[in-house]
């Protein structure tokens, strides 16, 4: 019999000492947010909190989206292209009407859904292929998802240039623009729609990894594929449809972003994956698959969104904001190893 | 209909054969409902690979499976599960960072609508406890309970199937004794419910309290079937192990010396499962053998010594200087080799061709002083593997994975051999060897020993303990239960010393 270590044997010692490495990216998080408060304390001003709130909304949504790939053991490294090709496609087709130079100078004026929905739809079928690739054909998720990122870079880029001659596509509709950007203001607090998107698209995806088969199965999937397989569940189903639901969240949120921003080019949502898998890691979402809540990934893009932007608040340099969240990172996985690694 | 005269389950004749091994031989096992039916045998007997074909894991190359009088063909433990068949492993599989409740009824939630419905799975759950009396919470992280909790979900689930044929593998290998009684009480209750078990273990005093029925398998071939009843421990070791040893080893020219060449005193583990305050000594020139029972924790023994496991506590002298062997590098400097029991997972390359696997372990020397690599001696010594141990490739630029599992042994052995170690340390070395390469490492193994150099060497094949060691170790529990001659002792000494800590 080989060597059985339950890790619940090393966690159970409550020691001083595990809860610090247990809640060190924490601990780290708090000090770097109180030092930007001493150093500036207007950062702490309602209308901060509705900046990062609005900025926060889409990366929840890319966030959310990816955690399931990475739940499955997987990770997702096209995300990022197709959040800009979601983008691109809205865009082009949601001009504003009375703009003389569209891209498409006779498209009648489009309801907005119907733009959104065809991005939703256009990301799940290459979020489709990537998923069989890596059910069905044991495609390594870095290498597929690696390999879709450039083709959907190469489409969106030639579809770019055919469309626009690589001029950024803008003056979108305002109905499409006021769709994220409009709001209310409570003294000071701008609470824009794109924030409700956001928190309707968070409660939804809570509710599918917590109350429905099709989360419980991720999760075992993600936690012990052999364990999964032997109870009969039908793991190239399940991890499809994880990979579709994960597309479908891209295009909405590529389409949310170029109307919070107001314009399109191929560049949109380059990096986009690796913001939102970082903020799952610091938010405790287990690269060896299986472990990972909704509360702990809304907790990293909140953290990760309030540090950089106090940190451009406090005016340090922007170069430096890059290593302070390159450090949060590897503090971050070599604490979620440090839980996990077996002791021989 | 489940008149307890009538099999619940009939496996009759089932044959299997792996290359070059006869695995089963024409095995029948039947099953009554409302009884405990022991399967024993020594490691190898064909125990497992008759529960592989039940399960449908392997494919039978002949016989019959019979269940509720219908013939059966189960293609995966799955589909066995529907029927009622279902088995609690030794090594657990389930979802760590999930529930108990989910593990159970993975695969199956319960529904209402598209949502899962967690108070129906919770109150099936507690109510499957409460008839087993196990005292679970139904929503714990599996990862947080100890051994015996887990194997409790594992019957859970079985009996949340209505299984009518549950098998038990090993289950008592690493429950402490308060634990085995709770064990025993839920498998009479599960009895009284009418269901057919089938105990598989090493631990005959157990079998012989819980079980109605034994059988006894051995090489492969069905030796005994009758019931516990006036059965004595001695009678089922005599059937146990019941064969006469012939010339199946190269015989030994030069007795060992007398001198002492290492000596472990109290070698504990840090990390439990390990080794328990371990005191050994070998001589120059001297095979050790190493008996006993699976989970008797010898490869965390030998691993403890070459330092790939943390040692707690105790002393090691190599020629009577104390040493530390805290890692592997540190350990080889020291002359040290280790052939692990896991080829696949920490022995070969796989995908890399005989030269690269024979020089891995021996690599500084061929390295010049500005970290070149010397082509030609390479060449010369991966030569020298394939010749002095008849290794049969193609040649040295083949891949290691494409030669069968006794030659891949070998140039592992050669791999060893290359850098000049005073002490091996083998485990299992002959696992999954064809009979033919099993004489060539025993030859290897005793050239070695006649060099003056010392073995330990780990094997659950008792005649071959017999056959090439000076002296046995036999380890139960992770403590030495006894060092005896291997001249002079018996088959029914070394199992009683295998079972003296359990």
């Amino acid at each position: 019999m080989k060597t059985f270590i339950s890790p619940s044997k090393l966690l159970k010692q409550h020691s001083i000492k595990d809860v610090i490495i247990n809640n060190a990216i924490y601990i780290v998080l708090f000090f770097l947010f109180l030092t930007i408060v001493l150093i500036d304390p207007s950062f702490l001003s309602l209308k901060n909190a509705g900046f990062i709130l609005s900025q926060s909304a889409t990366r929840m949504i890319f966030a959310c989206a990816i955690a399931g790939p990475i739940v499955l053991g997987g990770t997702d490294l096209s995300a990022g292209r197709l959040i800009g090709m979601a983008g691109l496609i809205t865009a082009s087709l949601l001009q504003s009407p009375d703009y003389t130079a569209r891209v498409f100078p006779n498209l009648p004026r489009l309801p907005i859904w119907i733009p959104i929905l065809l991005a939703m739809i256009i990301c799940a079928l290459f979020s489709l292929i990537h998923g069989f690739l890596v059910a069905k054909q044991k495609v390594a998720p870095f290498i597929a998802s690696l390999g879709m990122q450039l083709v959907v870079y190469g489409l969106m880029s030639v579809y770019f240039d055919a469309v626009s001659d690589s001029a950024p596509i803008g003056v979108l509709d305002e109905k499409f623009t006021g769709f994220a950007q409009n709001g209310i203001t409570i003294l000071g607090f701008r609470l824009q729609y794109i924030i409700l998107y956001a928190v309707v698209v968070v409660a939804l995806v809570w509710f599918i990894w917590n109350k429905t088969k099709l989360g419980k199965n991720m999760f075992a999937i993600g936690g012990n594929i052999e364990a999964a397989n032997v109870s009969g569940v039908n793991i190239v189903f399940n991890m499809l449809a994880i990979y579709v639901m994960a597309g479908l969240l891209y295009g909405f949120g590529g389409a949310l972003e170029v109307a919070r921003t107001g314009s399109a080019t191929n560049a949109l949502g380059q990096g986009y994956e690796l913001d939102a898998i970082a903020a799952c890691v610091v938010g405790g979402v287990s690269m060896r698959g299986g472990i990972g809540t909704i509360k702990g990934i809304i907790t990293g893009v909140l953290l990760f969104q309030v540090i950089s932007y106090g940190l451009v608040f406090i005016q340090v340099n922007p170069y430096l904001v890059y290593f302070v969240k390159g450090a949060i990172i590897l503090i971050a996985v070599v604490i979620d190893t440090k839980k996990y690694i077996k002791k021989k | 209909m489940n008149n307890p005269e009538t099999y619940l389950l009939e496996m009759n004749g089932i044959c299997k054969s792996f290359p070059g091994v006869k695995a089963l031989d024409g095995v029948d096992l039947k099953i009554r409902p409302y009884s405990v039916h022991a399967l024993v045998g020594e490691n190898g007997a064909g125990k497992s690979t008759l529960m592989k074909c039940l399960f449908g894991i392997y494919e039978e190359d002949a016989g019959e499976v019979i269940f509720n009088g219908q013939r059966v063909h189960f293609s995966n433990p799955r589909q066995a599960l529907d029927y009622g068949v279902s088995m609690v492993h030794q090594e657990l599989n389930q979802v760590q960072d999930r529930s108990v409740m989910e593990n159970i009824w993975l695969g199956r939630f319960p529904m209402k609508g598209i949502i899962v419905d967690s108070r129906k799975m919770y109150n099936d759950t507690k109510k499957i406890f409460e008839d087993l009396s196990i005292n679970l919470d139904p929503e714990a992280i599996i990862g947080t309970l100890s051994v015996s909790q887990r194997q409790m979900v594992e019957i859970a689930k079985a009996v949340s199937c209505h299984a009518k044929i549950i098998v038990f593998d090993e289950p008592t290998s690493s429950l402490t004794e308060v634990e085995v009684r709770h064990l025993f009480r839920i498998i009479n209750k599960l009895r009284d419910d009418g269901c057919g078990i089938i105990y598989i273990s090493h631990k005959l005093e157990e079998i012989l309290e819980i079980a109605d029925e034994v059988t006894v398998l051995r090489d492969g071939k069905w030796v005994y079937t009758g019931k516990c009843e006036g059965l004595t421990i001695d009678k089922l070791i005599t059937l146990i192990v019941g064969r006469e040893l012939n010339n199946r080893f190269p015989p030994k020219r030069i007795q060992p010396s007398e001198e002492v060449i290492l000596r472990v005193e109290n070698l504990s583990g840090e990390y439990m499962p390990t080794v328990v305050d371990a005191s050994f000594e070998l001589r120059k020139g001297e095979i050790l053998g190493v008996a006993g029972l699976m989970g008797s924790r010898r490869t965390e023994t030998v691993e403890t010594l070459f330092g790939i496991r943390k040692r707690k506590g105790g002393n090691i002298k190599l020629n009577d200087k104390k040493i530390e062997n805290n890692n592997a590098r540190e350990s080889k400097s020291n002359g040290f080799a280790l052939l692990t029991e896991e080829r696949r997972q920490t022995g070969i390359f796989p995908t890399l061709d005989i030269t690269f696997n024979s020089m891995i372990a021996n690599i500084d020397k061929y390295t010049n002083k500005l970290g070149v690599l010397n082509e030609k001696k390479i060449a010369e010594d991966t030569k020298w593997v394939i010749d002095a141990l008849s290794v049969k490739t193609p040649g040295c630029k083949a891949k290691i994975q494409n030669l069968s599992g006794g030659n891949q042994q070998k140039v592992i052995m050669g791999r060893w051999l290359l850098t000049e170690p005073t002490i091996m340390l083998l485990d299992e070395p002959t696992r999954g060897v064809d009979v033919g390469a099993k004489y060539d490492i025993y030859q290897l193994i005793i050239e070695c020993a006649e060099k003056g150099n010392a073995i330990i060497f780990i094997s659950s094949e008792m005649p071959e303990l017999l056959g090439i060691s000076d002296r046995i170790m036999v380890m139960s529990n992770g403590r030495v239960a006894g060092i005896v001659d291997a001249k002079t002792t018996t088959q029914e000494e070394l199992l009683r010393l295998a079972s003296k800590y359990l």
